[in-house]
């Protein structure tokens, strides 16, 4: 594989993890998140600043980034995750432009349109990965890792709590689950994954800027979750295979890939609503009275 | 006896519609209470006030010797309140078996670290509660149903489900809304005997029902509402012959 092809497929992989991760929130504890892109920049953000002003390695950058989008998450989380439906979906929009915002103001820290260029590539020590290959298989290594954790959240205690929570928070709340907290948690977790993923993007391609991670990551997302099947565990890596190859296939028709791309999610909304894989996967017989 | 659950007083409005009057009455240990009365006539408020699902206006719950008055239906499941529906709400994506380990959320542990490390405690937790969740669903006669999504069931079995669910929180009081409503004569007949079953182990129930022949068959005493106030409350056989409640139940004065 060419270095072009590698780093389109390193790209896909970013927005894999980013993807799993809001799946845990979306598919399966049923919240709408409008406002992943913020956590995304919590992590590009804090690597770009940390090892590049302040000479931090790149892993503890990473860490720190993950901590403190957890942190954010955590302290948007408990005021609004009491809303449900549309305003949910108002108030993580808000979140989403308001982290846009931010990365243009403060412009002390972020150095607003401008942007902060000459991150260091990711390494250990002596280590330093250089090539775009390196970057593929740490990557999807990273994603099989994501995947394979958020299996293990579903199919646990606090999976189940989770989705029931989608199922019904009523019926939740009469079993003892603290719908609230456990919502918190999936936010604060989803956050993790979107952080230490805008971290990579950030080490990968040297330089970040505002529009790295504006509103149309989360229009991406959406697809991507939607088209993979949302709720399923390979569902958002499928996705996001297929979404961030996309423009790459349709590099001939580049005046009509905005217009190809809503094409795609119309006919699979219409047509497959549980993505790929749930055309794919053994079908419930009927769902009567739900 | 001393009374399990004890409601004094309870009032509560809807704007100018005063659903629930002072209401009182209590529950007492290993027994079955029926809540009935016409529809409208406050039955699922009372439920809603008492599992804490909506606050009282006026009047005080008590379970199990603690005021309880107003606490949210989380500490109510934790003291040992457990309620299901009138509308069932089961999660229906998820399969019957994880339904009523859901149930058991109460009794486990486990948050974050124990997901992605899955310890041997972790492991052996969920195969005890396994086992007792799938002792549960045989006893509801659904053990065959364990691995298909809840939403696929038939309409009673959706009902038994729920309580299997609820039975797994392992409550002092049970509160069933309608347990009856949709299920044919035979399924109606199996609930009474589980209902009955689960009273035998310790455990008391506090059961809506539109279904007289379930309640004069299975409930030690039974609450009779209308429009919002207690018309009444004795044995099966009084109640029957209540004229209050017969009132209440012809429709003599009220309007259509």
């Amino acid at each position: 594989m060419n270095d072009y092809i590698l780093t389109v497929l390193v790209l896909a992989g970013i927005y894999a993890i980013i993807a799993v991760g809001l799946n845990i929130f979306t598919g399966y504890t049923g919240q709408i998140s409008f406002g992943h892109n913020a956590f995304a920049a919590i992590g590009g953000y804090t690597s770009a600043i940390l090892t590049t002003d302040r000479g931090w390695p790149p892993l503890a950058a990473l860490f720190a980034g993950a901590l403190l989008a957890v942190v954010a998450a955590t302290l948007v989380g408990y005021p609004t995750l009491r809303l449900r439906g549309h305003y949910l979906a108002m108030a993580t929009l808000a979140l989403g432009l308001i982290s846009y915002v931010l990365s243009v103001q403060l412009e002390g820290l972020t150095r607003g349109f401008t942007g902060i260029s000459g991150i260091p590539p990711l390494g250990i020590g002596a280590l330093v990965m250089t090539t775009p290959r390196a970057y593929f298989v740490l990557v999807w290594l990273l994603v099989a890792a994501a995947a394979g954790s958020a299996w293990l959240i579903v199919h646990s205690r606090l999976g189940l709590s989770l989705r029931a929570i989608r199922g019904g928070e009523d019926a939740a709340r009469a079993l003892g689950i603290d719908v609230t907290r456990y919502k918190v948690q999936a936010l604060a977790i989803s956050a993790a994954y979107a952080s230490v993923a805008g971290s990579i993007f950030g080490h990968f391609v040297s330089y970040i800027s505002p529009e790295a991670f504006g509103l149309y990551m989360v229009v991406l997302l959406f697809t991507m979750l939607f088209v993979g099947g949302i709720g399923t565990t390979l569902g958002p890596v499928v996705g996001a295979l297929v979404i961030g190859s996309l423009p790459e296939v349709l590099s001939g028709f580049k005046d009509y890939r905005e217009l190809i791309y809503a094409a795609v999610l119309i006919v699979i909304l219409l047509f497959a609503p549980r993505g790929v894989l749930g055309l794919v996967a053994r079908r419930p017989a009927a769902r009567p009275g739900t | 006896m001393s009374a399990l659950l004890s409601v004094a007083s309870l009032t509560k409005s809807f704007g100018g519609l005063r659903a629930v009057r002072t209401v009182s009455f209590d529950v007492t240990a290993e027994s079955i209470t029926a809540l009935i009365g016409p529809n409208g006539a406050g039955k699922t408020t009372v439920f809603n006030l008492v599992s804490g699902f909506l606050r009282p206006d006026g009047g005080r719950v008590h379970f199990a010797g603690a005021n309880v008055t107003g606490r949210a239906p989380r500490e109510m499941a934790k003291l040992g309140l457990v309620r299901t529906f009138q509308r069932v709400q089961l999660f229906a994506d998820m399969t019957v078996l994880d339904n009523v380990l859901t149930g058991a959320h109460l009794h486990t542990r486990g948050g974050l670290p124990a997901a992605l490390f899955r310890p041997p405690a972790t492991r052996a937790e969920r195969a005890r509660v396994e086992t007792a969740a799938r002792r549960l669903l045989e006893r509801v006669g659904l053990g065959a149903r364990a691995s298909d999504p809840a939403g696929t069931l038939a309409f009673g079995q959706q009902r038994l489900l729920e309580i299997a669910r609820a039975l797994a929180a392992r409550p002092r009081l049970l509160l069933l809304d309608e347990p009856a409503a949709g299920l044919n004569p035979a399924e109606t007949q199996r609930l009474g005997a589980l209902i009955e079953s689960v009273r035998n182990e310790g455990l008391s129930v506090l059961f809506i029902e539109h279904d007289m022949n379930l309640v004069m068959t299975i409930a030690g005493r039974v609450v009779v509402l209308d429009f919002g106030e207690k018309i009444a409350e004795g044995a099966p056989d009084d109640i029957q012959r209540h004229p209050r409640v017969l009132e209440a139940y012809l429709g003599v004065e009220e309007p259509a």
